[in-house]
């Protein structure tokens, strides 16, 4: 009982500090950006109040937030949840499916292999052609982007499993059932996970790269009518936006691995 | 792992064999698949297979691809003078790294072609601004890899160098950096993958005023022709590139990196994707 909570009063110190270390950097920024006055790089005392204005100075039904919010900040979340969600609920079944069937994959692997090495970017006029701009449009490019780390990660953790642990799960007589949720399925989910990373940076990478190239809303369209105008305070606002976002994401997705993975001695070690 | 095979060539050739197989069957269903869905719509493989060839002999698209590499090589060049010597100041020092945290975890996800107009206008647009694009998102992967390779050292092997009196230094060289070097290498090589998707998609997004490049060539078409059939073959080509990239680094892996080969199974070689790549990217 000590132990824990002086380990919580350590936790909520560090949490401090890191707090008030991006404050203190915030602070340094707003300093240089006044000495230096370039309409490039306006203060955090622009941006801020940018922001608000922009999306979060709604009413208090709406929680606050904007017309403009609702329809560009929403349908990006949207967009990226989609596609993850997408990539998720194929390529795990399917990585699981291609991992424990050594045969199968052989015959894919190259297949696998070049689908994996294109940017999926070379190929946005032709989701263009066929999904029409709009939002299937930018979901196709976003799982057609994210797939393929997922799927090659999860063919890995499924395949790499210890034969011992399915030599005594056959002398237990498991089901097929309960050999794919009680061993198979936990000993991927750590490449899983490790899948799911890569694909989350990269599905904001392409979320705002299709909404630069086709779209009437989203934060990559406000993004680009603010380059087009050189309104850099709303630009800026949008990458701070875009920051901020990803932080929240990152955060869920290394709470909910946490979860997952709490029997799994690696996943409390994270580099970070 | 493929030399270590060679005295079991047959498995080499089925699987050779099945993977051609499995390439065969997809381009015949592509085919027929080609039957059914008009040709506007999706053009047929073996229309897309004739203009793969043909672009083999394109001059301007060969030149765009020579640009494409040249911002890919100086772009990955700086990546690795940046963020591994960063990586081994940040693993090897807990205050700073700790310190920096909060800002690498709000800069980390900002996506880098979100920087186009932003480098633009400092630096111009051209080579600087694709090269400034793929080391702001190269670095992080690679970055986060070293420090996870640090993090993974052996404290027995630490503290033995230390007894020794050894400096940090030496430490760092004899010891951090030859075990978490198969950790930088897979950060490297997910580096690359996404300097590709940045130096393409940034020319794309901009066109011929960033000058030439594979980006810069579909742009081209499809504002041009639209040819579907061409684009699709271009798209074929940067995949080759995209193969044909990780496997010079995993060539170079296993040149410099003999000690790790051992260690790491074929599953390695199968996935080039992170074993470890905690916060890839």
């Amino acid at each position: 009982m000590m132990t824990r909570l002086a380990l919580s009063a350590g936790r909520r110190l560090r949490w401090t500090q890191h707090w008030l270390v991006l404050a203190a950097a915030v602070g340094l920024w707003q300093l240089w950006a006044q000495q230096r006055n370039s309409p490039y790089f306006p203060p955090p005392s622009v941006i801020l109040p940018q922001m608000r204005q922009l999306w979060f100075s709604g009413p208090a039904d709406h929680l606050f937030l904007t017309p403009d919010a609702t329809s560009n900040i929403v349908p990006s979340l949207i967009r990226v949840l989609l596609g993850l969600g997408i990539s998720i609920a194929v390529a795990v079944p399917l990585g699981i499916a291609l991992g424990r069937s050594p045969a199968v994959t052989g015959f894919l692997d190259p297949l696998l292999q070049f689908a994996r090495s294109i940017p999926v970017v070379t190929a946005a006029p032709l989701f263009i052609a066929l999904f029409r701009i709009g939002t299937q449009m930018e979901v196709a490019t976003i799982v057609a982007g994210t797939i393929w780390p997922l799927l090659l990660n999860t063919i890995d953790g499924a395949s790499s499993l210890d034969p011992i642990k399915i030599e005594t799960a056959r002398a237990f007589r498991l089901s097929r059932w309960h050999r794919l949720t009680r061993l198979i399925i936990p000993s991927a989910l750590p490449k899983i996970f490790t899948g799911l990373r890569l694909s989350l940076s990269l599905s904001l990478i392409l979320m705002v790269f299709s909404e630069l190239v086709g779209s009437t809303n989203g934060i990559g369209y406000e993004m680009s009518s603010a380059s087009s105008e050189f309104n850099l305070p709303v630009f800026w606002a949008v990458l701070v936006l875009l920051g901020i976002l990803g932080y929240l994401l990152n955060a869920v997705l290394y709470a909910v691995e946490r979860l997952a993975l709490r029997w799994h001695g690696a996943a409390s070690q994270r580099a970070y | 792992m493929s030399r270590d095979l060679k005295p079991f060539g047959s498995a080499r050739v089925v699987r050779w064999a099945q993977g051609l197989a499995g390439i065969a069957a997809f381009l015949l269903a592509a085919e027929s698949l080609g039957l059914v869905i008009p040709q506007t719509v999706l053009p047929r493989a073996s229309t897309v297979l004739v203009q793969v060839v043909r672009l083999a002999g394109n001059t301007r698209f060969l030149a765009d691809a020579g640009a494409t590499l040249e911002a890919w090589a100086a772009g990955m060049l700086l990546t690795v003078l940046v963020a591994v010597p960063a990586g081994l100041v940040l693993g090897s020092l807990p205050g700073v790294r700790f310190a920096t945290r909060a800002l690498t975890e709000f800069l980390r996800p900002v996506p880098a072609v979100s920087l186009i107009l932003l480098v633009t206008l400092l630096l111009g647009s051209g080579l600087r601004m694709t090269v400034t694009l793929i080391v702001y998102g190269g670095s992080w992967p690679v970055l986060y890899n070293t420090i996870a390779g640090l993090d993974g050292v052996d404290p027995v092997a630490l503290q033995t160098m230390r007894a020794f009196g050894f400096g940090r230094l030496a430490v760092i060289r004899h010891v951090s950096l030859p075990s978490s070097a198969p950790f930088i290498a897979t950060g490297i090589r997910i580096a690359s993958s996404i300097a590709l998707i940045l130096d393409i998609g940034a020319g794309y997004l901009t066109g011929r005023l960033n000058g030439p490049g594979i980006g810069a060539f579909i742009a081209d078409v499809s504002s041009g022709t639209g040819d579907v059939p061409l684009i699709l073959a271009a798209t074929v080509w940067v995949g080759f590139l995209g193969l044909a990239l990780n496997a010079l680094l995993l060539q170079a892996e296993r040149r410099l990196l003999p000690w790790h080969r051992a260690s790491l199974g074929s599953a390695h070689e199968r996935v080039p994707l992170p074993a470890a790549a905690a916060g890839a990217a």
